[in-house]
């Protein structure tokens, strides 16, 4: 059987897919938090795109103010709990931690910031309160990460929200979209029931704009509008068979893989990978974890241009990845419908810098291939009422998230930005201190 | 290899190091074992009068715990032994005769009167021990009955009870001094004038190291009370070096020979008590957070240090430090040294220009290019050389202290125009 469901057995799947790192204790966190000097103007906090004061609350750790700890982190992003789990520290604030340059180990600040929203969330205290009631009404396109920052900190300063959402659970790609290994147990769920717990927002799932709604209608009906669709669409490669048996988008396996009873997921003998982000890591190192015996993820430029970390690439090559480079995909090869193998075409840099086919192939027997070359903006849901301008692919938007429309906001993965949870978050904060400004 | 041995007040040993009167030192048990490990010497957990012994509470040590490191402070509640003074003189005995060449002190807390320290020295003597040390510094317990702190806070009792030792036993008499006093030199001096062959200092520093927020008591907390105890680790190491120093350069005590105690962990704080005059050291807390295998590095390390530096025995650098501790009235007043910040070293956490800006002098002046790097520059003119910034840094020798050659010649507060008193 070249794919089958349940190649390991139900237990074996369970340890393969416990968290990536085993939560620090509160030893470990006292040592850790310990070795932060609470620098002046920290880099770190540069670093954050939410900016949480990052010595802030590692000092409340180290002074026993773990709660105080948390709402330090969720002040500044209230998804603060994913942001522990996702957030490519390695590039971010753990990059800049002054602790590389004095003993080439940062401050592990990404588990630091587990620790106390943990700690936080097993009380399921709500520790932020609504202002008085504004009598405005926003509503909120999207119930993804972006989506739920901005109502979540509109209900604090005040204001109602409805949140349209057009999946059946909020929390976007925190619910649908993220390794599992990172964020397993419902922690998206229960973070998702954490934020509405402030009250004065409604959920209305399975309301698609464009269908069941037009942004027409929502300028009409609500006092603000913030759009938060993240990416809906899915590149292709642009090469025959690409709906053959056992071609998948990455991100479509991915959500089965968090929505789905894992033993019940088809696992092939062979499995290509193609992409160098993360989602490509994502979905080889889960397929690799679900019993695949050959996983190859395949990149056409070197290790450097991947979009994924160095670490996430060491996460990959750890759980058995093989990662191949220079080589890009020129046809996907089927038998009886069936994919069988991926070709490739190996590939160099020329004088110019432009990546050019070598002229001289390879094959890789498959019996799964993954898509993971990115994802995109669809604005079609918007094309039913008057659009905001829209550049390279996305909303465009100024530095408080406004739109070209008076009345609009947007943020996320539909605007520009690095795609991250942790930017779509901040994004969804600067909206509503816009919309509130705007209101006022 | 240095020459490590010492002798203090008649009292030989192979290394300068002995473990101080207290619980490591209780026992035949522990003192082998300490001795096999390769301690110079002991002084033995103190000795009371014969009769019933005392009792000890249970929970007795408190710690002070900073920043993830355990017991940079500790304290205890224990008295004196609490095993039959005939047991402990037994021991003694063995051990001395079993390992001759170490240094065998038993200390000795006995009431106020002279025929209970009569008493007590005789049985003493006959261990064959090295010389007693009269226990007058214990701050708990005992000195809520007379005994300890009690004595060593009045210096006549001090001089009266040296003198009955004196007359009693030809043993080798130390007085160890409790820190509980305004100033240290008028016990030192009662010592001396009563005849005591050497002090040791400090002994332990009344304190209450935390309390328990919970229950609302101090620690070590004993059936839901607490009560002060004697605090020692290295937090009292400063304390005690300033004592010592001010003993060892008292016109008249400076020859008395000083056996120092207080929160000694590495082998260059012992160095910095022989510095200031010690002629062998006392440690406890260290041996009580990490066994008696440490003494492996305070020989070790004192000894490289020594050879580095060209010592060959103890007594070439034994009070090496005392002729440059002064008072502040003859401090150079024209001296001037301002921060110098290594821009290659630092690693921009910001502690040096925070500190200063906030707490001292606003001399150092941050700043922030487009790419976010930040760097820190010393205002010259604004620097008063205080040390902060070098203490507050990371990095070691990042910031440097550097000397202004102002070719001003040397003035003290005595010649200063500001000084209103000043001599013309």
């Amino acid at each position: 059987m070249s794919i089958s469901k349940a190649r390991l057995c139900a237990q074996t799947i369970k340890d393969n897919f416990v968290d990536l790192h085993a939560p620090l204790n509160a030893l470990q966190a006292e040592q850790e938090a310990a070795r932060c000097l609470f620098c002046h103007d920290a880099p770190c906090v540069d670093a954050c795109p939410t900016g949480i004061d990052i010595p802030g609350f590692i000092r409340k750790i180290s002074s026993g103010n773990t709660n105080g700890a948390a709402i330090t982190i969720l002040e500044e992003n209230i998804m603060g709990g994913t942001c522990a789990n996702v957030c490519p520290v390695e590039e971010l604030c753990e990059e800049v931690c002054v602790k590389n340059s004095s003993e080439h180990k940062p401050v592990v600040i990404g588990q630091l910031q587990r620790f106390a929203t943990d700690h936080l969330f097993e009380k399921s205290t709500q520790p932020f309160q609504r202002a008085a009631a504004s009598g405005k009404h926003i509503a909120v396109v999207g119930a993804g990460p972006a989506g739920l920052s901005c109502a979540h900190r509109l209900a604090m300063l005040g204001h109602q929200v409805s949140v349209f959402e057009s999946r059946p659970k909020a929390g976007g790609l925190n619910e649908y979209g993220l390794a599992a290994y990172k964020m397993n147990d419902q922690r998206a769920a229960k973070e998702v029931e954490f934020i509405l717990g402030i009250g004065g927002i409604e959920i209305e799932y399975e309301k698609s704009l464009g269908k069941d709604i037009s942004l027409d209608k929502l300028r009409q009906q609500f006092d603000a509008v913030f759009i938060g669709l993240g990416h809906t669409a899915v590149n292709a490669l642009g090469l025959d068979n690409e709906a053959a048996d056992g071609v998948y988008n990455a991100v479509d396996y991915i959500e089965d893989i968090r929505q789905q009873d894992l033993s019940s997921l088809p696992v092939g003998r062979n499995v290509v990978v193609i992409g160098g982000g993360n989602t490509a890591i994502d979905i080889a190192v889960q397929i690799k974890k679900l019993g695949a015996e050959n996983v190859s993820m395949v990149y056409r430029r070197d290790l450097k241009a991947m979009g994924a970390t160095e670490y996430e690439q060491e996460i990959a090559q750890t759980n058995g990845v093989v990662i191949r480079t220079h080589s890009k995909p020129v046809a996907i090869h089927t038998t009886d419908g069936k994919l069988s193998a991926v070709e490739f075409e190996y590939t160099q840099t020329d004088s110019n810098g432009r990546l050019v086919g070598t002229g001289e192939n390879f094959s890789l027997p498959a019996d799964q291939l993954f898509k993971a070359i990115g994802q995109s903006f669809n604005p079609q849901p918007l094309q039913d009422s008057e659009c905001p301008q829209i550049v390279a692919g996305r909303i465009q938007v100024d530095e408080q998230q406004r739109t070209s429309l008076n009345n609009v906001w947007a943020g996320g993965d539909c605007t520009a930005g690095a795609d991250l949870t942790v930017e779509a978050v901040n994004d969804g904060k600067l909206a509503a201190l816009s919309i509130h400004e705007y209101l006022k | 290899m240095a020459d490590l041995s010492c002798k203090i007040a008649g009292v030989s040993s192979p290394n300068p190091f002995w473990l101080a009167s207290a619980p490591p030192t209780d026992k035949q048990y522990n003192v082998e074992r300490a001795f096999e490990a390769g301690w110079g010497g002991v002084v033995w957990k103190t000795l009371g009068e014969a009769g019933p012994p005392v009792v000890n509470v249970s929970s007795r040590y408190g710690s002070v715990d900073y920043n993830g490191q355990r017991m940079i402070g500790f304290n205890n509640i224990e008295l004196i032994t609490d095993r039959p003074l005939q047991v402990n003189l037994d021991e003694i005995a063995a051990v001395k005769k079993a390992w001759p060449d170490r240094a065998m002190v038993v200390s000795l807390m006995v009431p106020c009167n002279e025929q209970a320290w009569k008493e007590i020295l005789q049985r003493v003597e006959q261990t064959g021990c090295d010389a007693v040390e009269l226990n007058f510094g214990c701050p708990h317990g005992m000195s809520e009955r007379g005994m300890g702190a009690a004595v060593g806070q009045v210096p006549e009792y001090i001089r009266d009870v040296t003198g009955w030792c004196k007359t009693y036993t030809d043993l080798p008499v130390f007085v160890k001094l409790t820190p509980n006093i305004s100033d240290i030199r008028q016990p030192a001096r009662a010592a001396h004038e009563g005849g005591a062959d050497a002090v040791s200092l400090i002994n332990t520093i009344n304190s209450i190291v935390s309390v328990d927020l919970d229950i609302m008591a101090p620690k070590p907390t004993v059936a839901g009370k607490g009560a002060h105890g004697g605090y020692c680790g290295p937090a009292v190491r400063p304390i005690a070096l300033s004592m010592v120093s001010e003993i060892a350069r008292d016109p008249q005590t400076h020859q008395l020979p000083i056996s120092g105690i207080g929160g000694i962990n590495h082998w260059h704080d012992a160095a910095e008590f022989i510095a200031l005059g010690c002629g062998s050291v006392q440690v406890c807390t260290a041996a009580m957070r990490y066994g008696y295998r440490i003494i492996d590095d305070l020989v070790d390390g004192l000894n490289n240090w020594m050879d580095s530096k060209g010592y060959s025995t103890i007594e070439d650098f034994r009070g090496a430090a005392i002729p440059n501790v002064t008072d502040w009235q003859y401090l150079d007043l024209n001296y001037e040294t301002i921060a110098s910040i290594d821009e290659d070293k630092c690693i921009e956490c910001g502690l040096c220009h925070i500190v200063c800006e906030d707490t001292s002098h606003q001399a150092i002046r941050a700043s922030k290019d487009s790419d976010g790097k930040r760097s820190y520059t010393v205002i010259d003119d604004e620097c008063v050389g205080c040390n902060l910034c070098e203490l507050v840094c990371p990095v070691p020798d990042c910031i440097s202290m550097v000397e202004v050659e102002n070719g001003k010649p040397y003035l003290n507060w005595g010649g200063h125009p500001n000084n209103p008193m000043r001599s013309e």
